[in-house]
């Protein structure tokens, strides 16, 4: 059997209020009125594509530092930050997943994740390890359009292989079709669409049944059989339409979340899907998923008897919970890079990044693995030849020792508004680890409040620094607070 | 341990310039008021020194690299003339180096100079620093003040003490400096301000505000070292020697061990402990007559209070409340105002605070003149709580 072995999710923390947008820009688009409820979700400054596919990753994985059975990571997104440079490699290195590991960046349609999980059935049907299918997107849209409205931000995470399957795999199909519902020329930021009406009705209408038909065919299940039916879409009733149409009952429809956090873009299908898995799906129940873009593709799963033995590490339910409303629609604009604020003479300092410097610390940086000296058993970050034993450094006794998976506490903190922080008041400390290791880093994620001396912080993957002269991404660790599982109805509202 | 420097190497001279934001002063000016005073004060000609040690920070805003700038602005007669750098503890090296090339015969004479050009940036507070290529990539893009302000937190928590009492304890660190300050012409500060001034002034990095936060200045200090005997050759009397120059390196265990708990400076400890043996002082509280110390933030002035063995461990909030070490107490504490209030030039700091020292022994400080000191204490710390270099330095009247 092959299908689905485990699954994640990741939604960022903050979430937009769709009223706040609207009123901003109720001078400039009225029209916009009737679509102010609910939140959307948003990227903190130093989230992207690469951070949340590694979080949703963490969240499929777990804490154990055995990640071995991994043999290919895909990284699925229509945002991802580098052209040049694979993003998917640094994803492998944040997770410290093997160097020999097969990794490839999936991208140019909405279906993309899709694209993904198809290649990650045929890896494991040809009978190599397990495939990490990851997907992300950050998206920017225009300001004062449906698109920053009906847009989220999020990633998901399945693990496709033999052992454990939780959701079997029972067939697919792809009908890839040139039908522009909206386009995008690289190295440009935001996409131009269409008319609504001909993308509902001939292109969506028309092609996502045919994939559904096809892949319902290939798996010889009946559309009254599906007991889940997802397909994430900006259009109202538009997933409740195809149901109809393709006739699949109307009770399998799943929500899309539209109103918490928005369509995710790339991974939204397979982040309802991990929804789903971690919630309401019980054994033997069949699901389809698909997803429009580029022509349409569709998957059906059953659910078997493993899938109450998988917990994801917080789950998507859980970071949905944990969402902060923020009220400042100028934050999210400028978070987005579309409003440009007074930085001050500090934001200048340059952030060039010596790569030679990277590549050597590489493991150190984006892996967060220290030393741990095999004598004295004391944690080293970083990793250095000689140990800081008092009086006994010893030379060349380090091993490599992973960090990210473990939790800390704040020792000492401040939080300073002099520095130039894309998100002030800029947050930073030192955390000491248990089990041993302490860094001084920064913060992310935090309200006022939030942190003391004793705070029990875990890691995050995050953006360091921006350097705009050159145009490059710094990515390292941050400290954020262990937040309680299932914290609903502990929700934040304003602006941090 | 080695005998050390007690009373081998005197004071023949000092110049300090005034401190502040001098617009109108190039880092040249400013090495030339504190030089032209101290050879003035030594009575010496520049033919006579033999070396010339040459600090300051930020050569980027301020002076260029190497040793040229300070030979070229004071025009000396081609002596070596070497730059050192250790952060804010530069001053206090150059001294160093000046004494113990006097104190090993290799000089009869030598000069410590530091000077520090900061108004040329354009905004207030310190410069943002280069720090290598690898630090950059995982290290926080930290400043000084939330560097030093993680010490009240950690502070707060070892000693339980409330945060409320605590930022009024550190408060009163600022109100008696600017009431020193206001009594030094030279200092970049002269206004006496209120503990209520303090508490209410905006947040610059939690829990310090503004009032929490030394002056950023531009300065110069100089000082020039002989053996007491070409001293008293050259009609000096009632000599200021030195009676111990330590310093401590942190080697990374507060940083990256998990043993250091954050509320205190190990090195300074360390440095203190060598000095108080190196000048034979056995009961620092009874022995030391006044102090300078560096006060870059008011929560580093009240944990040095402990890490010099004054106050005991936990105990410095209230001597600071009790007025201790105020100008009226038992040891007075930046009698000059401090860096609080005189200023803070970087490379300039170490040497500024062994100036006050100087004329107070000498009984040359004026309206701000203590009541006999025999024994004066500099303590300069550069880097963070976390990662520094800690001077300590010890200077008394001969024989004393």
């Amino acid at each position: 059997m092959i299908g689905i072995v485990g699954y994640g999710g990741y939604v960022p923390r903050l979430r937009l209020s769709r009223k706040a947008v609207v009123d901003a820009n109720a001078w400039f688009a009225p029209q916009f009125a009737g679509k102010s409820s609910g939140t959307r979700a948003m990227t903190n400054w130093d989230e992207d594509s690469i951070t949340m596919a590694v979080a949703a990753a963490r969240d499929c994985l777990g804490p154990d530092e055995n990640r071995s059975r991994i043999a290919a990571v895909f990284l699925a997104s229509s945002t991802l930050p580098f052209a040049e440079r694979q993003n998917a490699v640094i994803v492998r290195e944040a997770l410290t997943l093997g160097r020999h590991v097969d990794v490839l960046d999936i991208t140019g349609s909405q279906r993309a994740a899709l694209s993904a999980l198809s290649e990650a059935i045929i890896r494991a049907q040809a009978g190599a390890g397990d495939t990490l299918v990851l997907a992300a997107d950050n998206r920017k849209t225009q300001a004062a359009s449906a698109a920053e409205l009906d847009c989220g931000d999020g990633a998901a995470a399945l693990l496709i292989g033999h052992d454990n399957v939780l959701a079997e795999y029972l067939g697919a199909a792809t009908v890839s079709v040139d039908f522009v519902d909206h386009f995008r020329l690289a190295g440009e930021e935001i996409d131009y669409g269409w008319e609504e009406r001909w993308i509902r009705d001939e292109g969506i209408g028309k092609l996502v049944p045919e994939a559904i038909a096809a892949a319902l065919k290939n798996s010889k299940i009946d559309a009254a059989q599906v007991d889940h039916f997802i397909f994430p879409t900006s259009f109202q009733k538009m997933e409740a339409q195809l149901a109809k149409k393709c006739g699949i009952k109307e009770a399998a429809v799943v929500d899309g979340l539209a109103r918490q956090i928005g369509d995710t873009g790339v991974p939204h299908a397979l982040l309802l899907l991990a929804r789903l898995l971690e919630s309401s799906a019980q054994p033997g129940q069949t699901i389809l998923l698909a997803q429009f873009g580029s022509g349409a593709q569709a998957f059906v799963f059953r659910v078997t008897e493993a899938i109450s033995a998988f917990r994801p590490n917080t789950g998507v339910s859980d970071y949905l919970a944990r969402g902060v409303e923020e009220s400042s629609y100028t934050k999210f604009l400028s978070f987005k890079g579309q409003l440009r604020l007074e930085r001050g003479m500090r934001g200048e300092q340059d952030k060039k990044t010596a790569l030679t410097t990277l590549y050597r610390h590489r493991e150190a940086i984006l892996g967060l693995v220290g030393g741990r000296c095999e004598k004295t058993g004391e944690v080293h970050f970083p990793p250095s030849r000689y140990s800081y034993t008092p009086g006994h450094p010893a030379l060349d006794t380090q091993k490599p020792y992973k960090l990210a998976e473990r939790r800390g506490e704040v020792l000492s903190w401040s939080a300073e508004s002099l520095s130039f922080n894309m998100s002030p008041p800029h947050y930073y400390g030192q955390i000491d680890f248990e089990g041993g290791g302490r860094i001084l880093m920064e913060f992310t994620d935090i309200s006022r409040g939030e942190v003391e001396s004793g705070t029990k912080m875990e890691m995050v993957f995050r953006i360091k620094d921006v350097d705009e002269v050159r145009g490059f991404n710094r990515y390292f660790w941050k400290a954020t607070p262990v937040r309680p599982q299932s914290s609903v109805g502990d929700k934040k509202k304003g602006s941090e | 341990m080695a005998k050390g420097i007690k009373d081998k190497v005197a004071i023949l001279g000092m110049g300090c310039s005034k401190f502040g934001e001098r617009w109108n002063a190039s880092p040249e000016d400013l090495m030339v008021e504190a030089y032209s005073e101290a050879m003035a004060d030594a009575g010496i000609g520049p033919e006579q020194l033999d070396a010339a040690w040459f600090s300051t920070h930020m050569e980027d805003v301020g002076t260029g690299r190497g040793g040229t700038p300070m030979s070229i602005a004071l025009r000396l007669p081609n002596i070596g003339v070497t730059r050192v750098e250790n952060f804010c503890a530069g001053g206090s090296e150059a001294i160093r180096a000046a004494v113990y090339a006097v104190a090993a015969g290799a000089c009869d004479i030598a000069l410590a100079l530091g000077v520090e050009k900061l108004k040329d940036t354009g905004y207030g507070g310190l410069p943002t620093a280069t720090v290598g290529t690898y630090i950059p990539q995982w290290y926080p893009n930290a400043v000084a003040p939330a560097n030093f302000a993680q010490l009240a937190t950690a502070y707060r928590r070892k000693h339980g003490v409330d945060a409320a009492l605590l930022k009024r304890a550190i408060a009163h660190v600022s109100v008696k400096s600017h009431a020193n300050g206001a009594k030094n012409p030279k200092a970049h500060l002269q206004k006496t301000i209120t503990e209520e001034q303090v508490l209410k002034a905006p947040i610059i990095a939690e829990p310090l505000g503004l009032f929490d936060c030394c002056g950023v200045s531009d300065g110069a200090a100089a000082v020039i070292v002989t053996r007491p005997d070409i001293a008293r050759a050259l009609g000096k009397k009632d000599l200021i020697t030195f009676k111990a120059l330590q310093v401590s390196t942190s080697n990374g265990w507060e940083m990256h061990s998990n043993q250091w708990d954050g509320s205190y400076v190990h090195t300074a400890r360390i440095a203190a402990k060598r000095a108080y043996e190196e000048a034979g002082i056995r009961s620092p509280r009874e022995e030391v007559s006044m102090l300078e110390v560096h006060d870059c933030f008011s929560i580093t002035e009240l944990v040095t209070m402990e890490d010099l063995f004054l106050s005991a461990e936990g105990s410095a909030v209230k001597d600071v409340m009790d007025g201790f070490y105020d100008a009226d107490g038992k040891v007075p504490c930046q009698i000059d105002g401090g860096l609080k209030c005189f200023g803070h030039p970087i490379g300039a700091s170490g040497i500024r605070m062994l100036y006050e020292m100087y004329l107070q022994l000498q009984g040359r400080a004026g309206p701000r003149q203590l009541t006999n000191p025999k024994i004066g204490l500099t303590h300069n710390l550069g880097g963070q709580p976390s990662q520094n270099v800690c001077s300590v330095s010890i200077v008394g009247l001969e024989g004393a």
